[in-house]
């Protein structure tokens, strides 16, 4: 029996369409068909397949023409941060129920003009707060992964949650997921696939619902490194209307992937070697580093002394921005009401039910930093350290092209384990936060598995715009490991 | 750093979250937690550095100052959980 359809890689389906040897519809009803027996890992939020049915027929016209875009006829699914035109889009919250925006964000735009199929939109933590997946007024996402010999449920990450177990339980070729502090690659990690987060600024933000402005960044889940380069190169291009986004060429990711790594300068961060990081998280990064060596890179060792700093000067900035960006939702213009007779009271009534426990949490923390008295102290700081922050990079790069580390301090812990201490669960961050604190590019690559039999992953930061060195090392550290373990599909006895 | 229920209850206030009383005091506890670990930031010299302001160092694009979008009432509308008559409905504040 050849392979089921739903297992090529995004790449390998669109060499198949093009052929004429698959169609999108066939490619399409496998994905519906995945899809509906997932109902385990709730992976999904909305379910799009009679859309899809229709954009996939449009597909096989184009294809039948000899036209088509760089994506036609690939089932893809969206992370519920972005706004699809006249299709539900909660971002995980209640204060968003029953919200259908009357426009199309700008990164969905952009992959619907290439042909894609939209499957669905997929789960996320509340307004994208969260590291597990379990903040979702929607239920906590489940990981396809699962300990060996134990059937415990075990978290796929987060915010990017549902997009990382939809691309790993084979629901989809690639998803979209955005990334304000390790969103798309923690959970990348965890779930053994590719996440790639842009450089802030190369893929426009407008229509993706606003968690915190000045670090948010839409970026490409898939299962090859490939895949992310093919469908980066759709997302990404200046926008009009995002004046954060950048008007800079968009090159051909695709053709920087098989460039030799010879000669080029790895740099390994010294103050990202953290007490207390499991030993096999040591081993994996070692061993990453001679996959490099070996490969013909150069390892230089470097100091990026404020990086202890990153993750408690994020718990500011995000939050602050957070805070702003969240006080529209008030019970008037969209989504969610309580109904009370006094303004003021139906303002705390609807926030207070709409918004879930972690999101007011963070309100509540941007509100206070930002309140009379308190901004030089916490925000004005937090944004100085933010600068610091910059600067070690900027000055690693004079003597390093790309930095490599692990992804995670560990590997996906169970639903439950850490949600009862805030901080527990901010420090998965801590190794993906410094990236976004820089607006850097960076990927996650499944590089080996835990002793528990559970995906691991490793880290590639580069240089702003440089997404192509990147992909690049990626695509090397990708074929050193040779990473083609899948996870058992449990979930479809339960279907 | 620890944050009272007072305070709680103003920042509570202040981002339009109503917090019942027996939750302000637990509350107070969580954030003051997560506080005093932020505040190992107070180690770092920040004298003469320059906050940041934006992450990637880009001149803003200027455009024609005309209209783009709009005449759209029945869109922006439609989302409101109440509206009459072209207007978003909200509880009387005017007496």
């Amino acid at each position: 029996m050849s392979a089921p359809l739903t297992s090529f890689t995004l790449a390998e389906a669109r060499d198949k369409l093009a052929a004429r040897e698959v169609s999108a519809q066939e490619l399409t009803d496998a994905h519906i068909e995945a899809i509906a027996s997932a109902g385990a890992l709730n992976a999904f939020v909305v379910d799009t397949a009679d859309r899809a049915r229709a954009d996939a027929a449009r597909s096989d016209e184009r294809l039948g023409k000899g036209d088509g875009g760089m994506l036609e006829g690939i089932p893809v699914a969206i992370k519920d941060l972005f706004c699809t035109e006249d299709i539900a889009s909660t971002a995980g919250s209640r204060i968003l129920a029953g919200f259908r925006p009357p426009y199309e964000a700008t990164v969905t735009a952009n992959l619907w003009r290439e042909g894609a199929v939209m499957l669905g939109k997929t789960n996320m933590d509340e307004f994208a707060m969260g590291s597990s997946n379990e903040t979702s007024y929607y239920g906590p996402v489940c990981n396809p992964w699962r300990a060996t010999g134990d059937n415990r449920d075990l978290v796929p990450g987060g915010s990017s949650g549902g997009s990382a177990a939809a691309v790993a339980g084979e629901l989809c070729l690639g998803a979209t997921g955005t990334d304000t502090g390790g969103s798309i690659r923690q959970p990348a990690a965890f779930t053994g696939i590719v996440g790639l987060k842009p450089t802030y600024g190369r893929c426009s933000r407008w229509g993706t619902v606003a968690f915190a402005s000045s670090l948010d960044q839409a970026g490409p889940m898939t299962r090859t490194v490939q895949d992310s380069a093919i469908m980066l190169g759709a997302m990404a291009g200046h926008d009009q209307k995002d004046s954060t986004s950048v008007d800079v060429a968009v090159p051909d990711y695709e053709a920087a992937l098989e460039r030799s790594v010879k000669g080029l300068r790895i740099g390994i961060p010294t103050e990202y070697r953290i007490d207390g990081t499991p030993q096999e998280i040591a081993d994996l990064w070692d061993q990453g580093i001679a996959w490099l060596k070996e490969a013909g890179a150069e390892i230089v060792e470097v100091s990026l002394p404020h990086t202890k700093y990153a993750l408690p000067a994020y718990y500011i900035v995000a939050p602050a921005e957070a805070s702003s960006n969240l006080a529209r939702y008030d019970g008037v213009r969209y989504g969610f009401r309580e109904d009370r007779d006094d303004l003021t009271e139906m303002y705390e009534a609807t926030r207070a039910v709409g918004f879930g426990s972690e999101v007011k949490r963070r309100v509540l923390i941007g509100t206070y930093v930002l309140s009379a008295g308190y901004y030089d102290a916490y925000y004005l700081r937090a944004q100085k350290v933010r600068t610091l922050i910059a600067d070690d990079f900027k000055k690693a790069w004079d003597s390093v092209d790309a930095l490599l580390t692990p992804t995670t301090p560990g590997a996906a812990f169970g639903i439950g384990e850490k949600s009862d201490d805030p901080v527990a669960m901010y420090l998965n961050d801590i190794l993906t936060v410094p990236a976004n604190m820089a607006g850097l590019p960076a990927i996650s690559v499944p590089a080996g598995l835990s002793a528990q039999g559970l995906p691991l992953g490793l880290q590639v930061v580069g240089r702003a715009f440089d997404e192509e060195t990147v992909l690049q090392l990626g695509r090397a550290l990708e074929r050193a490991a040779a990473f083609d373990h899948r996870p058992t599909p449990w979930w479809r006895d339960q279907a | 750093m620890s944050l009272d229920k007072a305070t709680v209850a103003r920042i509570a206030r202040l981002a339009r979250i109503s917090v019942p009383e027996e939750d302000l005091q637990p509350l107070a506890e969580e954030l003051s937690g997560i506080f005093t670990w932020i505040e190992q930031l107070n180690e770092v010299d920040t004298d003469g550095v320059v906050p940041m302001t934006s992450v990637v160092g880009h001149a803003l694009h200027h455009r024609e100052d005309v209209v783009t979008d709009g005449n759209r009432q029945d869109a922006v509308l439609g989302n409101a959980p109440e509206s009459a008559d072209g207007y978003f409905v909200v509880p009387k504040v005017v007496e």
